[in-house]
């Protein structure tokens, strides 16, 4: 009987290992997905203290921004295990919710004592809340961003340039304030020859197949009154996205892109407006938060030589939203080592040190820290910026009226084809018959 | 003498068979040859059906309905003709249809008169003609996701050397036109780089199409006092005609979907201007997530591709019994 029980002990002991081993080496490991582009490389730095205090190795997956929404959508979509945690675009909450894609923190933030209330209201509602507005929480506010402003404030600080400035236009040469002094200053600065090279205008988001050109023109409708809806929730658009405020909104970038963007700039968004600004050629460029540490640090273009601002208002004062939360993903293996990520993520400290190491904190013990403001050149701008932000549409149904924007509003900037009015009318049409299609209307 | 070869070449194969110790049948449990040979085509045919026929039968199924890749636990509705409707009556797509219309047209064109040319030439057998068609097919070697981006940079309007050749010979500034953000210039833009790519592989067909003409016929036409330009148009073309009309089938049903090409010089764009079918089709699936509705699309360029197709490969018989 010793002599069976032995193999057949050792047998069962192999077995039961050959099971547990794979578990536990998914437990001591934890893939986070997101773009790969600065705040990214912070992350990392980030999380080498979560591996420290936890023993979980951090693996990350980043994704080249053009990709990143193809690359990990179709990861969702298909059921796939490659990420755990996932900071996804704050659009992708509504699909990723009424999917299943996303697993509902509630539960496990009041379990855990995570209240979102420590974290900046719009945020909060921006990257966490399916419904929107509801307190439904899919994710925890991880990067707050928002389109804002750059310029060559060692060019707008010349003598003979604020001189001829003052000349031309009646008023004193500083950062714009409204889109008015945006399209003024653009036109200004626009073939003028500085320190012997020709520059241009400014530099702003045209790309047309992902996001980029949305991204941009909203910032100059936001401001001019554009709305979704007449009444929220309601998806009755006539009349609020093709409004007067929102025609004269899609001209004025229309005219900043005709009159003031340097060559060859038909297909740009982060990279290239960033590239147009570093190698000179841009009085001003448009561009996410997020590169705005990179920017303040570069050796060329950065230091003295940087201003930042935040979205000239026009009828009212807004900024396009950017960023992401962090959630966990419904498929993972490790829920348990996810989630501990998320609370470790949660705490004050890591909220403080995330913002010190370039990612934008959106937690209130940073923002309301009486240093916050001038802790960078840009942090002032940021907490304007996040204090009047409007997002695109974050229903499930998002990247088809994407794409329908995308198309719109290129054709119309770009490729010159109709007015903004018909551009505007257009994606009312638009976008009834996709949300028709969706049974919302 | 010519019967006794013909006898022994007829009992050859018997005699090889006979000669084969033991038949393959016997020796894999008394299967015949028949299903043998079935037992060895078996694998590859249901590699086909398994990576072809079933991904086809799965999207004409699809194209019938309301079914979006994004949201996999909805309910799957069958929406009968609708989707094939929606595509047929949308504007956009009819743009599109007509883009890449333009584009085989244009393409194939350009590609058959040159590459016909450059074949001609190579075909005259001047000193260094190998180095020279080496040298000439070296576009078509290339990646195009190599060529794509390489031509990006040519066409920048700042520093781009294809604007600066241009201004070199009109004397028009460089940055004063865009190739790929204007209108008017995307679509050729595009049309240069496809010609500039596969061109040589027109010329490779032409060239063999020229070749297989027998010198005995240019020496008939001599004789005859026929002159270059009358053997050019009464025996060149004619006996080489299958081969351009086969260099135009491949490259037709090539640009009748492409895509990587324009994908990466304009993306579609300026607007839409350079929005080819394949690039509508992929928005259709894999950005707006319609997947009943871009099934449902695909399986209409299929049908139009496949009905070409086989229009002209008719007509290409004729020509060949001609």
């Amino acid at each position: 009987m010793k002599t069976m029980c032995r193999p057949l002990l050792g047998a069962t002991m192999a077995l039961g290992l050959s099971t547990a081993l794979p578990s536990l080496a998914q437990a001591d490991e934890l893939t986070l997905c997101w773009a790969a582009w600065d705040p990214a490389n912070a992350l990392v730095e980030l999380s080498k203290d979560f591996t420290a205090q936890t023993g979980t190795q951090m693996k990350f997956e980043f994704v080249p921004w053009p990709n990143f929404a193809d690359r990990i959508l179709n990861e969702l979509n298909s059921g796939g295990k490659l990420c755990d945690l996932l900071i996804g675009d704050s659009q992708w909450i509504g699909g990723s919710a009424e999917n299943g894609y996303y697993v509902k923190l509630n539960d496990f933030f009041d379990k855990e004592g995570i209240k979102m209330s420590d974290f900046a209201e719009a945020a909060v509602n921006a990257y966490s809340t399916w419904p929107k507005g509801t307190p439904n929480y899919w994710a925890l506010p991880a990067m707050g961003d928002a389109n804002a402003w750059f310029y060559r404030k060692d060019w707008f600080s010349k003598p003979e340039i604020q001189a001829e400035f003052k000349a031309a236009t009646g008023r004193d040469l500083a950062a714009p304030t409204t889109w008015d002094e945006l399209l003024e200053t653009a036109k200004f600065f626009n073939g003028k020859e500085i320190d012997g090279k020709k520059v241009y205008g400014a530099a702003i988001f045209t790309e047309r197949a992902s996001e980029g050109i949305t991204m941009g023109a909203t910032q100059a409708l936001y401001p001019y009154g554009f709305k979704y809806e007449n009444t929220p929730g309601k998806y009755d658009m006539d009349g609020a996205v093709n409004s007067e405020g929102a025609i004269k909104g899609l001209e004025a970038y229309k005219e900043l892109y005709k009159c003031c963007t340097p060559p060859g700039y038909t297909d740009a968004y982060m990279g290239e407006t960033l590239d147009a600004f570093k190698s000179g050629q841009a009085a001003m460029a448009m561009n996410w938060f997020a590169f705005f540490p990179g920017l303040a640090k570069d050796e060329n273009v950065g230091g003295d030589k940087i201003g930042f601002f935040v979205n000239p208002k026009e009828a009212t004062a807004a900024s396009t939203l950017g960023g992401q939360g962090i959630s966990v993903v419904a498929n993972t293996d490790n829920m348990d080592g996810a989630l501990a990520y998320i609370k470790w993520f949660a705490q004050p400290d890591v909220q403080k040190k995330w913002w010190q190491l370039g990612g934008y904190a959106v937690h209130n013990d940073v923002l309301n820290d009486p240093s916050f403001k001038d802790s960078q050149p840009f942090a002032a701008d940021f907490l304007v910026a996040m204090n009047q932000v409007q997002d695109f549409w974050q229903e499930p149904a998002y990247a088809i009226l994407l794409q329908s924007a995308q198309k719109r509003f290129h054709d119309y900037v770009v490729a010159d084809q109709g007015t903004a009015k018909e551009a505007l009318d257009g994606l009312v049409k638009d976008w009834t018959e996709i949300f028709e299609d969706e049974g919302k209307l | 003498m010519i019967n006794s070869d013909t006898t022994i070449l007829e009992k050859e194969p018997e005699r090889a068979a006979a000669s084969t110790p033991v038949s393959l049948a016997r020796r894999i449990g008394g299967l015949s040859d028949r299903a043998i040979a079935w037992l060895f085509i078996t694998p590859t045919i249901a590699l086909l059906l398994a990576i072809n026929i079933f991904p086809l039968i799965w999207a004409i199924r699809l194209s019938f309905t309301n079914y979006r890749a994004n949201r996999p636990n909805a309910v799957l509705e069958n929406v009968g003709l609708q989707n094939y409707q929606r595509v047929l009556t949308d504007s956009d797509i009819w743009i599109a249809m007509q883009t890449t219309a333009h584009f085989v047209f244009w393409t194939i064109l350009l590609q058959t008169l040159i590459g016909f040319s450059l074949a001609y030439l190579i075909d005259r057998k001047f000193r260094g003609h190998a180095f020279w068609t080496t040298v000439i097919l070296i576009p078509m070697m290339l990646s195009p996701a190599v060529v794509g981006n390489f031509w990006r940079f040519l066409y920048q309007p700042q520093i781009g050397l294809f604007n600066y050749i241009v201004s070199y010979i009109t004397g028009v500034p460089p940055s004063s036109f865009e190739m790929l953000g204007s209108v008017s210039l995307a679509p050729w833009s595009i049309i240069i780089v496809d010609t500039w790519m596969w061109t040589p592989y027109v010329m490779l067909i032409c060239l063999a199409g020229l070749r297989s003409i027998p010198d005995y016929i240019y020496e008939a036409a001599e004789v005859d006092r026929a002159s270059a330009w009358r053997q050019f148009w009464s025996i060149t073309i004619p006996m080489a005609l299958p081969f351009i009309m086969l260099a135009v089938l491949f490259r037709g049903i090539e640009n009748f979907k492409m895509f990587d090409m324009v994908m990466l010089l304009t993306g579609g764009g300026p607007g839409s201007t350079t929005e080819v079918a394949s690039i509508t089709l992929k928005r259709e699936a894999f950005e707006s997530w319609r997947t009943g509705r871009a099934s449902a699309f695909a399986i209409i360029l299929f049908v139009a591709v496949f009905g070409l197709a086989n229009i002209y490969v008719k007509a290409l018989n004729r020509v060949k019994q001609r």
